[in-house]
């Protein structure tokens, strides 16, 4: 273990264990605040669940990249007593309900859409809604009235009433119609401070009326959205204690069953050794990826049943032929002989005595074996081999690659899978080519 | 055939290194009656196969080939001879490690291959191994105390007191003291003679009846070996220990054995007590091999000694009839290189396989 405790002397080492750190606390915050159930139900969730989040928004942090900000997301809901509603009583049968929605809008570009989300409580008769919108210049704009039944949701686009009302060219949106700057030359945003203002109609004494208004931005939280318009933050969130799990799993799985099984075949000699070699001879030259990609077609493609079958392939890879030769050399030290005379068996002798000396080998050749088997299940993620239920960072390199987000320049939905991926390479390298140093030291520099 | 190295002790030369002072006579020798016997060897055979393309039969190396003795109960031998006579093979049998093709090695009455796997377990604790290479002995990545309750763990002793105690005391018998320093370091933190001295606290450890000591001094500095063979002589007395010395070195050997057995070619071809052997050897590979023992006395420096010539043989094809016969001197025509010589006696206690003296 002193030699885990050399590993400060090498700058490359600390940094690469900073970065694995962070990617452990990474994972550590994703198992702690978001359960798997819930990550999954959130990344399987259609627009039921993502509808107040805008489709293909890059990351909020793109902004510091751009001389006009993008604007961001605005949710304001009715129903968490945020705005205050007027109830008058017009006559015996009919009450006036009247509240308004003021916000914000600092931002010279236009938004994606706007959508309102109504909730009304009748028993037979359904409110009469009216919306008008008011623009900080003052001016009045009537956007529609209609009857709310309980769960409408107006969608401002699809409005062909309001399109007409508004008399705009056709490549202006009816959205980009109510924020437009009317003195402006160009197609420009007018910053200030907006209304929308809302008066219903009930028809009963326990009639009720809600909205929740979202004006959908161009950018949305740390990490965008994608064509679901589900949050990248959960993949690239979930995505790190899997990539992490898969890849430790994956490599010391292949490497200390191939350790154990070429001590065993160095050990025994004869025909359980022909056996072994053989074995793997034949298994190195079976093609992995094909066979990866025959199982993820014909049987399941669920993660773990990919990593049975890579553990499955790699217990005879090619590290048997590296142990044996150290294993026949080892072999023949005089303490193994030594502990044959004192009479320990042949389990002993290849777990207490045979196996200690590989671990130089082994430890570095882990550490630097996990980010590949992370690689891998991105690969096969990519070739649309990926776990259909887990938000995996493969996953999400692969909705980006299908839904053509290079094409589109949504770089943030295929960069930051990747970075990660990155990350986690360099951070296992750095550490392995120290960890390879300290056990080896032959291979310092002089 | 004179003995210069024994006869005339050099008085330039500290007496433990040129060896001339430290016979032994007083052991228990071959007066001892049958009860007395630990370990006998009858007849013992241990051939390697060699193969050709993997599976064919390509003959045998007889690395051992017809060897019989008799060891006593606190006796020392001491088995010589040239490298790949079979002495190494000799005691890997005697340690259970290979299987005789023939013969067998009986302890205490009982025959090796004849014991159930508890009783193997029960032979090997009573059988401590003393190796050549005292680092490549020790694994590297065990401490002191580990090396020392692996044979413990192995024979189930598994109370960790008792496990304590009895390293505290075979370190102290081996001169580690103190042992706490001692306990918690690596083979690599430890100077040749240490290492060598835990090789010793390990095969002492199951309080064996008796040690297979091969070559435990060659690779040791001369300063060392003399502590090293004390220290085993000091034992072998306290315990009343058998002990089986191997080596090719003869300065060594009469440091604590009773008897010597001179191997040549698989074979056992003199046996006596030290002082017999070394003052009157009676084969001529004997008296050749005392010959080859280098003399540190000035007056020899240019006087050339006669040796036989040629190499040992091959153990795959070894001579007809008596295996030294090539290189033999005194070779009989017709007698030596058809038949095999049987152990003659022409001292009482002194046997050797030789024509010359039937």
């Amino acid at each position: 273990m002193s030699n885990l405790r050399e590993l400060v002397r090498y700058p490359a080492a600390v940094i690469g264990l900073l970065m694995i750190s962070v990617l452990v606390g990474f994972a550590i915050y994703a198992l702690a605040t978001l359960p798997y159930d819930e990550a999954v139900r959130l990344w399987r969730g259609g627009e039921a669940i993502w509808y107040n989040t805008p489709k293909k928004a890059a990351p909020v942090w793109t902004n510091w990249f751009r001389k006009e900000d993008l604007p961001a997301t605005i949710t304001i809901d009715s129903a968490d007593g945020s705005i205050v509603k007027t109830r008058e009583q017009v006559s015996e049968d009919v009450t006036d309900i009247q509240f308004a929605y003021t916000f914000d809008y600092p931002y010279t570009t236009f938004p994606e859409d706007i959508s309102i989300y109504f909730d009304t409580k009748y028993d037979e008769k359904p409110p009469h809604v009216s919306l008008t919108w008011l623009t900080p210049d003052g001016r009045e704009i009537r956007i529609a009235s209609m009857t709310a039944e309980s769960s409408l949701v107006y969608r401002l686009d699809q409005d062909s009433k309001l399109e007409r009302r508004l008399q705009l060219p056709d490549s202006i949106q009816s959205h980009e119609g109510l924020f437009m700057d009317p003195e402006s030359e160009e197609l420009v945003a007018l910053p200030g401070v907006y209304t929308l203002q809302v008066s219903a109609s009930v028809f009963e004494p326990e009639s009720d009326v809600d909205a929740e208004v979202v004006i959908y931005g161009q950018v949305y939280g740390l990490a965008g959205t994608d064509h679901r318009r589900r949050d990248i933050t959960v993949a690239l969130l979930w995505g790190t204690p899997i990539a992490l799990a898969f890849g430790l799993l994956a490599a010391i799985g292949t490497s200390v069953t191939t350790l154990v099984i070429a001590a065993i075949g160095t050990w025994y000699g004869g025909w359980v050794d022909a056996l072994i070699q053989r074995i793997t001879e034949v298994n190195l030259i079976l093609p992995v990826l094909p066979i990866l990609i025959m199982v993820g077609t014909f049987y399941s493609k669920s993660l773990w049943v990919i990593l049975g079958v890579i553990i499955l392939l790699g217990i005879f890879g090619g590290g048997i032929k590296t142990y044996r030769a150290i294993f026949l050399q080892v072999k023949e030290s005089p303490y193994i002989e030594a502990a044959q005379a004192y009479g320990a068996n042949d389990a002993r002798i290849i777990f207490s005595y045979l196996l200690p000396r590989i671990i130089p080998t082994l430890v570095p050749n882990l550490v630097t074996l996990v980010p590949s088997f992370v690689f891998l299940e991105a690969a096969l993620s990519v070739l649309g081999l990926g776990d259909p239920v887990m938000p995996t960072w493969g996953k999400v390199i692969s909705d980006a690659r299908v839904n053509g987000a290079l094409y589109q320049g949504n770089y943030y939905w295929i960069l930051q899978p990747s970075a990660l991926l990155m990350l986690t390479g360099l951070a296992f390298s750095l550490v392995g080519f120290a960890l390879d140093r300290i056990f080896n030291p032959r291979l310092r520099g002089r | 055939m004179t003995l210069e190295l024994n006869g005339q002790p050099s008085n330039d030369i500290p007496a433990e290194l040129s060896g001339t002072q430290q016979f032994r006579s007083d052991g228990p020798t071959s007066a001892a009656t049958s009860q007395d016997v630990l370990l006998s060897v009858q007849d013992l055979h241990v051939w390697f196969e060699l193969k050709r393309w993997g599976f064919l039969n390509a003959g045998h190396v007889r690395a051992v080939d017809g060897v019989s003795f008799d060891l006593h109960h606190g006796e020392a031998i001491g088995i010589v001879g040239e490298s790949g006579c079979g002495k190494t093979t000799l005691m890997k049998t005697i340690l259970g490690l290979y299987q005789p093709v023939q013969g067998n090695v009986k302890f205490d009455s009982q025959d090796l291959s004849e014991l159930t796997t508890r009783d193997m377990q029960t032979y090997r604790s009573k059988v401590g191994y003393v190796q050549q290479d005292p680092y490549g002995a020790l694994p590297p990545f065990m401490t002191v105390e580990r090396i020392l309750s692996e044979p413990m763990i192995v024979s189930g002793i598994k109370n960790r007191s008792v496990q304590s105690q009895r390293i505290h005391d075979v370190l102290t018998e081996v001169k580690m003291t103190p042992v706490d320093d001692f306990l918690t370091k690596f083979p690599h933190m430890l100077s040749g003679g240490q290492q060598q001295r835990i090789v010793i606290a390990r095969a002492m450890i199951l309080k064996p009846q008796l040690i297979v000591a091969d070559e435990p001094v060659s690779m040791l500095d001369a300063s060392v070996r003399v502590e090293i063979l004390r220290l085993l002589q000091k034992l072998q007395a306290s315990h009343n220990l058998s002990v089986i010395y191997i080596t090719h070195d003869l300065s060594t050997v009469r440091y604590f054995s009773d008897r010597i057995f001179v191997m040549y070619a698989g074979k056992l071809i003199e046996r006596a007590d030290v002082n017999a052997l070394l003052r009157t050897p009676l084969h001529p590979y004997t008296q050749a091999l005392l010959a080859a023992t280098p003399d540190p006395d000035y007056r020899n420096a240019l006087t050339h000694k006669e040796l036989p010539p040629g190499e040992p043989p091959s153990l795959v094809n070894p001579p007809e009839g008596c295996r030294f016969h090539p290189r033999c001197p005194k070779r009989i025509e017709g007698l030596c290189e058809v038949e095999v010589p049987p152990d003659f006696e022409p001292v009482p206690n002194h046997y050797t396989a030789c024509w010359l003296l039937r």
